[in-house]
């Protein structure tokens, strides 16, 4: 007896140490080229530019106070940063005009998707996929393409006698949002679709039978059933849109920044990294709080319903 | 109440549906459209040619990219679907242990932190040791796009585990199978779907990469979407397009094959 219960221990710790040893080539990899170089650039924000990049190996807090204030050269004093200020409000504004856009239009195609046949579902389903997985790039340039003075909006309102002279869309805030919602827009749709198609349309047909109307039915039923969707739609479109890069760059211009182009600037032109790797952990633990708050909405919401 | 009074309708949802499925599309037709342009407007149509194409064909660096992240995506997606599927193994059909929460969080970890961030971290990570070193290989690139690409190669390989009871795995075992025997003829064969979805998954996501490659790569290491990236700041031909559509052919492709393959499954 005692034999068998020790052999049967032997074995857990076997296969144990196994699931240990076939997770180490994915861990250490990720640790190599992923989370150790986070910590790294946590230690980088605290220390001194060097005069062509990189950095000085001495303390220094400099880093973290510039990331919001700036110090005047003549009579050292600290006052806030506006240029990182605006840039800062511009991200959040953006970022969050893309979440709640992406939301107006993703609802209604998502709710469309879940209401089709079956066998049908799937197709509308992998007509959103498509556009997620095609390069995000060759997508935003499709954009920049349509938007150019010369594009086909303009064009066809000049034709149309409608303006007299193209309008500038290209390298402006609204580029980068309507850039921005066209590439995210799958990333609602698909956790949307997800919590919509396990909707019980028995609820709603007993709201219709208290003489409920369309849209009470819509705000009252349907959408607190379908809220773990749209959080989890929200938190999906709002990360990436925070620290976009591509899209500004392409379709902002040199002025129009973000918080990914400023960083990008401290290592390119700019030459202060110790800069650049404080707004980086600063623009993560923004991440990082919206990250955690949805974390305690999930797990909230989910006793609530089970 | 009317006859035809569907519970499920909402006012002006279809509406709104029909324009984001054709939003989402009409850039990219476009785009596909004046790939094929005979001027060199990529606003007025003047005629079908196929110059584009050959001249995208001759130019050498747009051929060196292509190979190059041919070559990236197809080393990255292979050892990050390794890696991912031996994780995978590890961290299913168990009871949970130690430490499990720990690796699940681990692994998706690239995924919860924003590109840029990754992007400048591996910068100053990498530029040290290339300084240290002395080499300035492929070698980071692929390195770089494996360790964000195990996250998305995990996915679907977990899922398929989660879905195999381990009833054969221990009849074989009953049958005097050597644990590597029944890896081998029973787990591997039935795990396949799975490991193939990651794998093109993983390397669709390689491909795609701007970010964190336009970080970490070193001078003459253009891939084709970095080279593109800098080839939009100046003026733009219809060449960009032919490339773009080449270059879309191929995602749409793999994506197409993932779904019939993960449909099958079902």
């Amino acid at each position: 007896m005692a034999d068998a219960a020790e052999a049967a221990k032997n074995r857990e710790r076997r296969d144990l140490r196994n699931r240990w040893l076939l997770s180490t080539p994915a861990l250490l990899i990720i640790l190599v080229a992923a989370t150790g170089p986070l910590l790294i650039v946590l230690l980088y924000s605290f220390l001194a530019p060097g005069p062509y990049g990189d950095v000085k190996w001495q303390f220094s807090t400099d880093a973290w106070v510039s990331v919001l204030l700036e110090r005047d050269i003549f009579d050292d004093t600290l006052s806030i940063a506006d240029a990182h200020l605006t840039i800062f409000l511009r991200s959040v504004k953006l970022a969050l005009g893309t979440t709640l856009l992406t939301l107006l239009f993703g609802f209604p195609t998502a709710y469309f998707i879940a209401t089709r046949p079956e066998r049908m579902r799937e197709v509308w389903l992998f007509l959103i996929t498509i556009p997620f997985w095609t390069n995000l790039l060759i997508r935003t340039f499709a954009v920049l393409e349509i938007i150019r003075n010369e594009g086909m909006v303009n064009s066809l309102l000049l034709d149309l006698g409608l303006i007299e002279r193209p309008i500038q869309m290209l390298f402006t805030d609204f580029a980068i949002m309507v850039g921005m919602v066209y590439v995210y827009l799958p990333l609602m749709v698909l956790p949307l679709y997800a919590s919509m198609e396990k909707l019980d349309f028995r609820l709603i047909e007993a709201g219709y039978d208290l003489y409920a109307t369309r849209f009470k039915v819509l705000r009252r039923i349907i959408f607190p059933l379908v809220k773990p969707g749209v959080i989890a739609g929200s938190i999906l479109v709002f990360i990436p849109a925070l620290g976009a890069y591509v899209t500004p760059s392409v379709l902002g211009g040199g002025k129009n920044l973000m918080l990914g182009n400023l960083i990008e600037l401290q290592f390119g032109q700019g030459r202060n990294w110790p800069l650049g790797a404080a707004l980086s952990i600063t623009l993560m633990a923004i991440v990082m709080v919206a990250l955690l708050a949805y974390v305690r909405n999930a797990g909230s919401s989910e006793v609530r319903h089970g | 109440m009317a006859r035809n009074f569907s519970i499920q309708r909402q006012t002006g949802f279809t509406t709104i549906a029909v324009i984001c499925f054709v939003a989402l599309y009409a850039p990219i037709v476009i785009l596909v459209v004046y790939a094929f342009n005979s001027g060199s407007s990529i606003a007025n149509w003047e005629g079908f040619s196929l110059r584009w194409f050959a001249q995208a064909w001759n130019n050498n660096q747009v051929i060196e990219a292509s190979w190059r992240s041919l070559r990236i995506a197809s080393a990255a997606a292979v050892l990050a679907t390794i890696a991912a599927t031996m994780a995978a193994l590890a961290t299913t059909r168990t009871a949970p242990y130690r430490g499990l929460t720990f690796k699940y969080a681990f692994i998706n970890q690239p995924l919860m932190v924003p590109e840029i961030v990754t992007a400048v971290a591996l910068l100053i990570f990498f530029s040290r040791i290339k300084v240290a070193t002395g080499y300035s290989g492929l070698g980071y690139l692929i390195l770089a796009h494996t360790a964000f690409c195990i996250p998305f190669a995990y996915l679907p390989i977990r899922a398929r585990l989660e879905g195999m009871d381990l009833t054969l795995e221990r009849a074989a075992a009953d049958l005097y199978a050597t644990p590597w025997q029944t890896f081998r003829r029973i787990t591997l064969p039935l795990l396949w779907p799975g490991i193939l979805a990651g794998l093109m998954l993983a390397f669709v996501i390689s491909l795609d990469d701007v970010v964190i490659t336009n970080f970490v790569k070193s001078g003459g290491q253009d891939t084709l979407p970095t080279y593109m990236l800098g080839q939009l700041r100046r003026a733009i031909t219809p060449e960009m397009n032919a490339i773009s559509t080449v270059f879309l052919l191929l995602s749409v492709g793999i994506v197409t094959l993932f779904f019939f393959i993960s449909r099958k499954q079902d």
